[in-house]
């Protein structure tokens, strides 16, 4: 019982917290619906027993992804009103092809429930271990069978973090500590230092 | 009994809402990242509920990589809005076609 209703409230949620998102006047406020939408989905993962995924939804979307949202939404000086113009005008288009693609994926669920489309079954090779929490399970599909993949995303990882590095940097002269390292190999002792004999109080030029 | 295809209602319904609003917010690249984001979570959604219903974790695991793709997709999609907004000062993307190389 306790399940059906904590099930309803997530989804119901999970919905609401979504349509805001989309329908929201400020970006801030976009942003803090999608957060409330992360967190019923966790909920939602929770009721069928996937706590590892839950969990990771919680750190990664809302401890990295929504707040990186959240600082360019409020660094970048934006007028918000200029950009809702279309919302109107773009409106009718949208709502229909939103029906249409509703449509279309609620005729494909009830094939689905008449037992007209076969799913196929599990071969039961990564069927979960009896007796096994779920994050011990997926940690050991995800060192064996999954390694390279594992790895993968780790590189996918590195290229994203270096890509938003590289797009964002920019070289400001006026500040001090850039370093120009093919000028400093360039760099030779005769071009570099000379030999002086000032005369008696007069000092030398630098 | 939750079922399945309780899951698959949520999961779709979230979809939609993603797609609409990718069309409602033509202008705003930041809300339509916040769109890119809802259809996502709702493949993740699908994903879980069929690996659990099912009894088979692949689902997960490859719910894990989405959610690796969505963090790298986020954090290039903002660096890209960043530069773009230094460039131009605003963040209107009818204009994008104006970017040539």
């Amino acid at each position: 019982m306790i399940h059906i209703i904590a099930f309803y409230l997530f989804a119901a949620m999970v919905v609401a917290s979504g349509a805001f998102t989309i329908t929201a006047r400020n970006p801030v406020h976009s942003v803090l619906w999608l957060i409330l939408a992360f967190f019923n989905a966790a909920g939602l993962m929770v009721l069928v027993g996937a706590e590892f995924i839950a969990m990771l939804l919680v750190i990664v979307y809302v401890g990295a992804v929504a707040v990186l949202f959240l600082f360019v939404v409020m660094m970048l000086d934006i007028d918000f009103s200029e950009l809702r113009a279309g919302f109107v005008k773009n409106f009718p288009l949208g709502l229909s092809i939103a029906i249409i693609l509703a449509a279309e994926l609620f005729i494909g669920l009830v094939a689905y429930s008449g037992g007209k489309l076969e799913l196929g079954t599990p071969d039961g090779s990564a069927a979960p271990l009896v007796g096994e929490s779920n994050i011990e399970n997926i940690g050991a599909l995800l060192y064996t069978r999954y390694l390279f993949l594992f790895e993968s995303a780790g590189i996918i990882l590195l290229v994203a973090m270096i890509g938003a590095i590289v797009l964002t940097h920019r070289e400001r002269g006026n500040v001090r500590g850039h370093q120009n390292i093919s000028k400093q190999v360039r760099r030779r002792p005769d071009e570099a230092t000379y030999n002086a004999r000032p005369e008696i109080g007069a000092g030398v030029d630098l | 009994m939750i079922g399945i295809e309780h899951y698959v209602v949520v999961s779709s319904i979230l979809f939609v809402l993603g797609v609409l609003g990718i069309f409602l917010n033509r202008k705003n690249i930041i809300v339509i990242l916040m769109a890119i984001e809802l259809i996502l979570l709702a493949v993740n959604i699908n994903l879980v509920a069929f690996s659990a219903f099912l009894g088979d974790l692949t689902g997960q695991v490859f719910a894990m990589f989405v959610l690796t793709v969505a963090a790298g997709e986020a954090a290039i999609g903002l660096a890209i809005l960043v530069i773009y907004f230094r460039d131009r000062g605003t963040i209107a993307v009818d204009d994008v076609n104006r970017m040539k190389g």
